[in-house]
């Protein structure tokens, strides 16, 4: 009985704690004239009944399920390989995959010890055996217990509504705790990894450095593996990006808006504008295909005919790919603070005889100006994390350039090479991309609050 | 105004000096007009180059070239003892020799069974297992041809040596591929293979069925998870959160965490549920959990302004009718938010679905050929998928690449729409 049967049984065991519940305060109102003598309706003492089973059922066995493996592990490890304690985790690791490897499929990938290794394989999968009888007899009991106890003690005065309705409401308490821990949990695990990082490498390495070369030299003389991590190249790669594309997104995207909120008639902006924002569903994933399938060679020709030699790989194409990603961002955002202006604004522009793009330029626009900004650190602060447009087009090599027309490296580009693949967790290579990431949250963080803050400080100044 | 100011500002309004100028300003609004046409138009054309390049590249994919050849199943090749390891690749060698008689030079032959794809063994071995009366009978059967001869009946690619793109195809074997083209033994089918077989090396074998299975699997245990956790959420904070310092936290961290960027979520993903809880990589099972934690503020928002539009008078009838608060919001607002939830939900989901950074993190990269049978086998998804051939050389993973995209975007389509229908239809007015 694996934790996925348990699980359903728990489940089928607690609706059956419900009926259970259920009946008895049925037959308890018979007793004493009918139901409205009860404190609740029936059904809330089966709600109680069937969360008390399946609340703290469920807790121990997830809890059971995060810690018994590496109790197990330690226990065997002890027993069997005493002398071991001081030997470091790789080696202990390699000795317990071995035995685990043994316990479920019968082979050995080691000749030595291999007596020692049996014998430790058949008591790991012994304790394993154990520990899962052991569980699901312990939640088993300890649910039914607990439950049977409140369904023997169910009466008229227990007031199973109130109880229900406080676990409902803890339920919904905790699920909108969800967004906090999230953060938490981003927060540390970005943060522990980097600190670590910050162990091996200088904090003023890494973020002044000149180069990247993250690869760590095995051999003295190797070329372009020199273990360097200063990551200004990424940063200037990822700004360069990121300045192609707003300079694609910005224009378009404000004039779009502008066109649709205030010159355009009904029949076109209720086209256009889903048509626009089809641009914001299509996954990131397409847009990077899009870019080396058409928008690169276009430029390669373009950029031929003109005399420039484009790499296949460039912040051109990511930039103006990711721009037109961008374009929904700002154009929807902007619209929506364009018409959320007062009309009477308008009206008096025009009345002092302005024309209307007048109006727009020295009128609507000032006063959309914060929401605007707002929307553009929104969309500054999408394209510095937009990850797979850059990664397949952009490139891998980290270049301290200003030339579009180059190939590049981003921050998100450089944390998922660094992730993808075969790595060990404690190297640097692998904690940089930590450290990236917490860089990354930090900029992008500070860009988002920002913006929310601009965006709800001049929101409503004109209602 | 009295006469005389009139005759004077007439004076101005007809003087040469302010024509001019009126007719500057007029052509600035007409060219500030035209810009914004312009913007809108150009956003247009965005849209439709990047639909129309993935079509035109994408629908050759539902079809594939495959030839007709004779099979002897010559019983001194299959071994009755051992089916599963003959070789059935002699087969359909001899098959081609038969087609071809005047080819005997040792390369020359090498080449020419060349045309068909590996693959067909395999369909053999599989057809001589299920049914081994086959041994000793001659039948005419349909099998894949390799990819590059897929490309060169599709599209004429690797026909002009000189045309810059190297081609591993020989003139010999582009004449042997006409002839059989005369002969009508090549014919453009629909390409079932694509559809039911997993990710393979080999462009004509590979299909996405494994992508798809992982993808759903993912977007089930993310539906699982975001959608109760979401509505949930949403409801405390519309309904029961007092205005207090904690419900202004979670406020802030929802709006933030929709605007972190999903490599960050797999970074979470990967020191959290990998490292930390030792759940395995690869698996539809954490793929689906970073997800949830990606769609669980988009749910929450949308559950909000769904819970936001139903009007208070709903709540104090209840209320007034002696409901319990709980009661209230579980029997009456929340059945009448719900349209809203599933709307927001299918539109979170719809953004899942295409997600890939926080995939790759988690090691869902692989090279994985079997179909996943369940949230704990290693998979693929569908954006993962378009990663992975979009970055093979071969010209066929092109066409296969906007093949899954074509899929992908149409699923991602239907979704929105339904999403938007349901708005329409349950939308009210109170």
């Amino acid at each position: 009985m694996n934790a996925w049967t348990l699980t359903i049984i728990l489940l089928v065991m607690s609706s059956l704690f419900y009926a259970v519940a259920k009946k008895r305060s049925l037959r308890i109102a018979e007793d004493i004239g009918g139901i409205r003598y009860l404190h609740s309706a029936p059904r809330y003492y089966g709600v109680v009944a069937a969360a008390l089973f399946a609340v703290p059922a469920l807790s121990v066995l997830g809890l059971w399920v995060s810690v018994d493996e590496n109790i197990i592990v330690r226990m065997v490890l002890s027993e069997f390989f005493a002398d071991m304690q001081s030997a470091d985790q790789a080696e202990k690791d390699w000795l317990v995959s071995q035995i685990q490897i043994y316990a479920h499929t019968g082979q050995l990938l080691a000749t030595e010890n291999a007596q020692v290794l049996k014998a430790a394989a058949d008591r790991y999968q012994h304790l394993v055996d154990q520990s899962e009888t052991l569980r699901n007899a312990s939640i088993l009991v300890l649910g039914a217990v607990i439950s049977f106890v409140f369904v023997l003690f169910i009466s008229a005065k227990i007031r199973a509504r109130v109880i229900a309705e406080s676990i409902i409401k803890l339920f919904l308490l905790a699920s909108s705790l969800i967004a906090i821990f999230t953060t938490i949990g981003i927060v540390l695990s970005v943060l522990f990894e980097a600190i670590l990082f910050f162990q091996k490498i200088p904090v003023r390495d890494f973020l002044f450095g000149l180069e990247w070369s993250p690869q760590i030299a095995i051999r003295e003389d190797q070329v372009g593996s020199s273990g360097l991590f200063g990551s200004v190249p990424l940063f200037t790669g990822t700004l360069l990006v990121a300045g192609v594309a707003m300079s694609v997104a910005v224009p378009v995207g404000l004039l779009s808006a502008i066109y649709l909120a205030e010159y355009a008639s009904t029949k076109v902006r209720s086209f256009a504008k889903p048509a626009l924002e089809i641009l914001a569903g299509v996954p990131t994933v397409v847009y990077g295909f899009f870019a080396i399938l058409v928008v690169a060679p276009l430029l390669r020709d373009f950029g031929l005919v003109l005399g420039l030699d484009i790499a296949r790989e460039s912040a051109l194409a990511a930039g103006v790919v990711m721009g037109i990603m961008i374009i929904p961002f700002v154009s929807s955002l902007t619209d929506d603070v364009i018409t959320a202006l007062p009309q009477s604004i308008r009206e008096a522009s025009l009345a002092c005889g302005a024309t209307k793009s007048e109006t727009i330029k020295k009128v609507v626009l000032p006063a959309a100006l914060p929401g605007i900004v707002g929307s553009l650190l929104l969309a500054v602060s999408r394209a510095i994390g937009e990850t797979m447009i850059v990664l397949m087009a952009a490139g891998l090599a980290a270049r301290l350039t200003a030339n579009p027309l180059e190939s590049v490296t981003t921050v998100t580009v450089q944390i998922v090479t660094l992730l993808v693949g075969d790595q060990e967790f404690d190297s640097a290579k692998t904690l940089a991309a930590f450290a990236l990431g917490l860089t990354l949250f930090v900029a992008t963080l500070l860009l988002n609050v920002t913006a929310l803050y601009i965006v709800r400080k001049y929101s409503e100044q004109y209602e | 105004m009295s006469s005389v100011q009139i005759q004077q500002s007439k004076a101005v309004w007809e003087s040469p000096q302010f024509k001019k100028r009126l007719k500057k300003r007029n052509a600035a609004e007409l060219r500030f007009k035209y810009y914004g046409l312009g913007a809108v138009i150009l956003g247009l054309i965005f849209v439709l180059s990047l639909f129309v390049s993935i079509a035109v590249n994408g629908f050759s994919s539902f079809w594939q070239t495959q030839a007709q050849i004779d099979i002897y199943f010559d019983p001194d090749t299959l071994n009755a003892d051992d089916l599963a390891g003959a070789n059935y690749g002699k087969l359909v060698k001899q098959a081609m020799y038969k087609q071809f008689p005047d080819v005997t030079k040792r390369n020359e032959k090498r080449e020419l069974s060349r045309i068909i794809s590996i693959g067909a063994s395999f369909i053999l071995q599989r057809m001589v297992i299920n049914d081994p009366s086959l041994i000793g009978t001659t039948q005419t059967l349909w099998f894949p041809v390799d990819d590059e001869f897929d490309m060169l009946y599709k599209h004429d690619i690797g026909r002009n040596v000189e045309s810059g793109a190297p081609s591993r195809l020989s003139i010999n074997q582009i004449i042997w591929f006409d002839q059989m083209v005369d002969r009508g033994s090549i014919e453009s089918r629909f390409n079932k293979t694509f559809f039911t077989a997993g990710d393979s090396r080999e462009p004509e074998l590979a299909g996405l069925r494994g992508a798809l299975t992982g993808s759903f699997l993912m977007i089930l245990v993310t539906l699982l998870i975001s959608f109760p956790v979401g509505a949930a959420g949403a409801c405390y904070l519309e309904e029961f959160a007092p205005r207090n310092k904690l419900t202004d936290l979670i406020e802030i961290n929802i709006n933030n965490l929709a605007a972190v960027p999903s490599v960050v979520f797999g970074l979470l993903g990967l020191a959290v549920f990998i490292n930390f809880f030792g759940l395995p990589r690869s698996v539809p099972l954490v793929g689906g959990l970073v997800l949830s934690l990606m769609t669980i503020p988009t749910i929450i928002i949308a559950g909000r302004a769904a819970l936001r539009a139903i009007p208070p008078s709903i709540r104090e009838g209840a209320l007034a009718l002696g409901a319990s608060k709980t009661q209230t919001v579980m029997q009456e607002v929340v059945p009448l938010a719900m349209p809203g939830f599933l709307t927001g939900t299918i539109i979170g989901l719809a953004q899942a679905l295409g997600e890939t950074a926080p995939l790759l993190m988690i090691g869902m990269v692989a090279f994985i050929v079997d179909i996943p049978s369940g949230p704990l086998d290693p998979s693929t998804a569908l954006p993962v998928q378009i990663f992975l051939w979009a970055d093979s050389p071969e010209r066929a993973f092109l066409e296969k690449t906007s093949g899954v995209i074509l899929i992908l975007l149409s699923l991602l389509i239907t979704m929105n729409v339904v999403a938007v229908y349901l708005r329409r239809k349950f939308e009210r007015r109170w």
